[in-house]
C-alpha cells in the first residue's frame, strides 16, 4: 500500500475533479460538523411576525414561512443529511461486504444464493422499502435511514463479490493458501486490503446516491419528520411557497446537488487516483 | 374605395369574432370545482367526512330545509312547516310531485325510512343523538310528516337542512355510497378514485330550468402547491375551501379571478385525549392551553385568516361567549402549571396532524411552543383514512390538530366515548338544561354556560375559527361566501 501511496502524490494535481469533489464533500462535512456546535439561530425558533423576511445581517439567506433561519436550518440539514448518508452506507456496506466475500470464498451454491438474493433485493428501490417500512411502523427518519441501507447491501455484495474473484486467483493467495491459512483469514487479511479502494470509490458514489434517497424520502414525508431540518423536506415545505418565496426552494436544492456533485467528484477523481491501470495510462 | 373595403373587412372580422364567440359562450354549462379532501363514500348520513356533503348536499340529495349561506333556513322538500308552543312537535307539509333520480316516488314514508336510520342502534349518522331523541315520526298522509322529540329542540329546521339529514329512497339507500340516488337537481355520472367525481344535471328535476350548469366535475385536489397550479391554468374553475393560504394575495392581484373570504362553522382544535395520562389531569390541559399563541398559529399557518375562539363555538353562532381571554399566552405559567401537576419534563406526546394545511403547518408551530415549555410533541403525519381510523375511531393518539365543521356540535362533547374521551356529568347536565327548555333565552344561557364548562375544564385547546377562502374564475357567479355547512350549491351557480 505505502507504494500506492507515494504514486498518488503528484497525481491528485492531475485529477481537478478530485480537488473539486474533495472541496465540496469537505464543506459539506464541515457544514455539518459546525452545526454540532454553532448555527446562527436555532432551526427550531419560530419566529411568525418575521416570517419570509429577506436576507439580512442577522438572518444571511433570510427565513421560512414560520420565521425560522434557513441558513441554520440548512446548516443543521446537512448534518441530518450526512448522518443518514454514513449510517446507510456503513449498513450497506458491512453487510454487503461481508456477504460478497463470502460468496466469493465459498463459490458454488453459496456464491449463487448470494448473488440471487442481491438481484431479488435490487427489485425493491429504496424509495420503495421506505414507503413499506412506514406503512410498517409509521414514517420515520430511522426508516428511511433502514430503507437505504438495505438498498446498499446489493451493491456492495456484487462489487466484493466481482473484486475478490479476481483477488482470489493470484498466487499470493495460493502461497497463504500452502502456509496453511485459512478462508477466513485469508479473505480478512489479504483479498479485504486489496479491494478496499474498489470499496472506498463505491462507498463515495453510494454516499451520494444516499444523501439524495434521503432528500426524496423525506419530500415524500418518509424520512425526517418535522420539526427536525431536512433539505428534502425544506424543498416540500418550499413548494407552497413557490410563487412567493422562490429562493426557499433554491437554497436547499443548491445544498443537495452541491453535496451530490461533490460526492460524485470525489468517487471519480478516487477511482482515477486508486485505479493503478488507469493511473499508468495517464 | 379603400375606406370602404377596410369598413368591409372590419365588420367581416366582427361579425367572425362574434360568431365564433356566441356558440363558445352559451356552451358555458361545464364547471371543474376543486377540493382538498375526496370523500370516502356518497352518502352524508352514515359517514362523519365533511368532503361527502361538499359534492352531495343540495346537488344529489336534498333535506326537508334548506340551510342558506346567511345561516337562514327556508323549505326544500318541505313546503312549510309549524312548530308546537313547546317546541317539540314539527308539522311539515311535504311538496307534492317529486320523485327520487330513480323514478320513485317521493313520499312522508320515505322521511320515516330515512330518520329511522339514522336513529338505529348501528347507524352511524352524525347527528345520531338528534334523530335519536325522535320520540315519534307520524305520517298522517302522503305529504305531511310530524316530528315529535322527546326535549324541546328550536334547532331542528336547521338540523334537518344538515348534510346528514338528507332523504334517501328505502330502495337504494343501502348503496347510496356509490350509487347515490337522491331527488336533488344533479346526478352521479363518473367517480374516478382519487381524482374526480362529475355530475350531471337531472333533466326531470322538478326546477330543471333554473338549473344552468349541465355538467359539474368536483376534482380532489390534496397539495396546496398543484391547487395554484390547477387555478392559474385554469384546470380548475373554482376553489371554495382554497388550500394554499400563502398564495391568497397573488390571486387577489389577478383580475382573472375573484377571491372571497368568508365565515364557516369549522371550530380548529389541538383535541386532547382526555383519558391519556398525564393529559387527564385539567392543570395539564391548562398548561397547554397556556403555551399556546393562537396569533402565531393563525399568522404562521393560516397566514392570518382565522379569528381565535375560547371555546367549542364560533362567534357568528347565536349565544357566542368570547372566552379567548380565559388561557392568555403564557408560557412561565404553563409551566409552573405542568410542575404542579407532578408532570416531569420533557414530557413527551404525539401529535397527529392530517394533511389539511392547517394542520400541518399549525403542527409545527404547535411543537415549537409546546417544546418552549417542556413538551415534546412527536409530529406524526397521517393521511385521512388513517386519521379517521386511528384517531377518530380508535382514539389511538394523544393530540391531534382538527377542524370541526358542523355546525351547533356542542352535544359531541357530552358523549364519552366520542374520541376526546371527556366524561363530565356536569356538562352533560347543563346540555340537558338546553334541551329542556322552550325559552330561546334560557337556551341560549344555557349553551353560554356550556362553552365556559368546556373552557374551564380545557377539554381541547381551542385555537380558531377555520375561514373559508374561495378563489374563483372572476366570471363565475353563485358560490357561497360564507359556509354555515360544508356545501357547494351548484343548482345557484351560472357563468356570466
Amino acid at each position: 500500500m505505502s507504494g500506492l501511496a507515494g504514486h498518488s502524490r503528484p497525481s491528485v494535481f492531475r485529477h481537478p475533479s478530485l480537488a473539486v469533489g474533495a472541496a465540496l464533500t469537505a464543506l459539506f462535512v464541515l457544514a455539518a460538523a459546525l452545526s454540532l456546535v454553532w448555527a446562527p439561530h436555532s432551526p427550531f425558533d419560530i419566529d411568525v411576525p418575521h416570517k419570509l423576511a429577506a436576507p439580512s445581517a442577522a438572518h444571511w439567506l433570510g427565513t421560512d414561512a414560520f420565521g425560522r433561519d434557513v441558513a441554520s436550518l440548512l446548516l443543521v440539514g446537512a448534518q441530518n443529511s450526512l448522518l443518514v448518508g454514513v449510517v446507510a452506507v456503513a449498513i450497506g456496506l458491512i453487510i454487503g461486504a461481508a456477504l460478497g466475500l463470502l460468496a466469493a470464498a465459498m463459490g458454488g451454491f453459496p456464491e449463487d444464493l448470494v448473488m440471487r438474493l442481491a438481484d431479488f433485493a435490487f427489485a425493491f428501490p429504496a424509495v420503495l422499502s421506505a414507503i413499506l417500512l412506514a406503512a410498517l411502523f409509521g414514517p420515520s427518519v430511522l426508516d428511511a435511514i433502514l430503507a437505504i441501507g438495505v438498498f446498499n447491501v446489493p451493491v456492495f455484495a456484487r462489487v466484493t463479490r466481482a473484486a475478490a474473484r479476481g483477488v482470489w486467483t493470484r498466487d499470493f493467495i495460493l502461497a497463504a493458501r500452502a502456509a496453511g491459512s485459512g478462508t477466513l483469514r485469508i479473505s480478512l487479511e489479504h483479498i479485504l486490503p486489496n479491494i478496499l479502494p474498489g470499496l472506498t470509490v463505491q462507498a463515495t458514489i453510494q454516499f451520494a446516491t444516499a444523501v439524495l434517497a434521503e432528500a426524496a424520502l423525506s419530500y415524500l414525508g418518509l424520512g425526517t419528520q418535522p420539526p427536525q431540518p431536512s433539505w428534502g423536506r425544506m424543498l416540500n415545505d418550499a413548494q407552497t411557497l413557490m410563487f412567493q418565496a422562490p429562493q426557499l426552494a433554491v437554497y436547499p436544492g443548491l445544498a443537495i446537488a452541491l453535496a451530490v456533485l461533490g460526492l460524485n467528484l470525489l468517487g471519480d477523481g478516487l477511482n482515477d487516483l486508486l485505479d493503478p491501470r488507469l493511473a499508468r495510462t495517464r | 374605395m379603400i375606406r370602404t373595403s377596410t369598413a368591409v373587412v372590419a365588420w367581416t372580422l366582427a361579425a367572425a369574432l362574434v360568431a365564433s364567440a356566441m356558440p363558445a359562450h352559451a356552451a358555458k354549462d361545464a364547471i371543474v370545482i376543486g377540493m382538498v379532501l375526496e370523500p370516502p363514500g356518497l352518502d352524508p348520513t352514515i359517514g362523519a367526512a365533511a368532503a361527502i356533503g361538499e359534492i352531495t348536499h343540495y346537488n344529489i340529495y336534498e333535506g326537508l330545509t334548506k340551510v342558506n349561506a346567511d345561516s337562514s333556513v327556508t323549505p326544500l322538500l318541505a313546503e312549510s312547516w309549524t312548530v308546537s308552543p313547546d317546541v317539540k312537535t314539527f308539522t311539515f307539509k311535504l311538496r307534492s310531485g317529486v320523485t327520487f333520480h330513480n323514478g320513485e316516488p317521493f313520499s312522508a314514508a320515505d322521511v320515516k325510512f330515512s330518520f329511522e336510520r339514522a336513529a338505529a342502534p348501528d347507524s352511524t349518522n352524525k347527528d345520531k343523538a338528534f334523530f335519536a331523541d325522535l320520540a315519534e315520526i307520524a305520517t298522517p298522509d302522503p305529504n305531511t310528516v310530524r316530528l315529535t322529540f322527546k326535549d324541546p329542540d328550536p334547532d331542528a329546521p336547521f338540523r334537518l337542512g344538515l348534510p346528514q339529514a338528507v332523504i334517501l329512497d328505502p330502495k337504494s339507500a343501502a348503496t347510496d355510497a356509490t350509487a347515490p340516488v337522491g331527488t336533488g337537481p344533479f346526478k352521479l355520472e363518473r367517480w374516478v378514485k382519487g381524482q374526480s367525481v362529475t355530475l350531471t344535471k337531472w333533466p326531470a328535476y322538478r326546477d330543471a330550468a333554473r338549473v344552468a350548469l349541465d355538467k359539474v366535475t368536483f376534482r380532489i385536489i390534496n397539495d396546496p402547491a398543484a391547487q395554484v397550479a390547477a387555478l392559474l391554468a385554469g384546470d380548475v374553475d373554482a376553489f371554495p375551501r382554497f388550500g394554499a393560504v400563502q398564495s391568497v394575495a397573488q390571486f387577489q392581484n389577478d383580475p382573472r379571478f375573484r377571491v372571497s373570504i368568508g365565515g364557516t362553522e369549522g371550530k380548529t382544535l389541538l383535541a386532547v385525549n382526555n383519558k391519556r395520562k398525564p393529559l387527564d389531569d385539567v392543570r395539564v390541559r391548562r398548561a397547554l392551553a397556556y403555551a399556546i399563541d393562537r396569533k402565531a398559529i393563525i399568522d404562521g399557518a393560516m397566514n392570518g385568516y382565522g379569528a381565535p375562539i375560547g371555546s367549542h363555538y364560533v362567534p357568528t353562532d347565536p349565544g357566542y361567549v368570547d372566552l379567548t381571554g380565559l388561557y392568555p399566552y403564557d408560557p412561565a405559567k404553563a409551566r409552573s402549571l405542568l410542575a404542579e401537576a407532578g408532570v416531569t419534563t420533557p414530557l413527551t406526546l404525539t401529535l397527529t396532524l392530517p394533511p389539511p394545511a392547517y394542520a400541518r403547518q399549525g403542527g409545527e408551530i404547535v411543537a415549537a411552543e409546546l417544546a418552549a415549555v417542556g413538551v415534546n410533541a412527536r409530529i406524526v403525519d397521517v393521511e385521512w383514512a388513517q386519521w379517521l381510523s386511528g384517531v377518530f375511531a380508535n382514539k389511538n393518539y394523544d393530540l391531534t390538530i382538527i377542524s370541526h365543521v358542523e355546525p351547533l356540535d356542542l352535544m359531541i362533547y357530552a358523549d364519552p366515548t366520542y374520541y376526546f374521551q371527556y366524561d363530565s356529568q356536569a356538562f352533560r347536565d347543563i346540555m340537558a338544561r338546553a334541551d329542556a327548555t322552550a325559552d330561546p333565552a334560557q337556551r341560549l344561557a344555557a349553551l353560554g354556560e356550556a362553552q365556559r364548562q368546556l373552557a374551564e375544564d380545557e377539554v381541547n385547546v381551542f385555537l380558531f375559527q377555520l375561514q373559508q377562502i374561495t378563489v374563483a374564475n372572476a366570471g363565475i357567479r353563485g358560490l357561497w361566501k360564507d359556509s354555515p355547512v360544508f356545501a357547494n350549491d351548484m343548482a345557484a351557480v351560472s357563468w356570466e
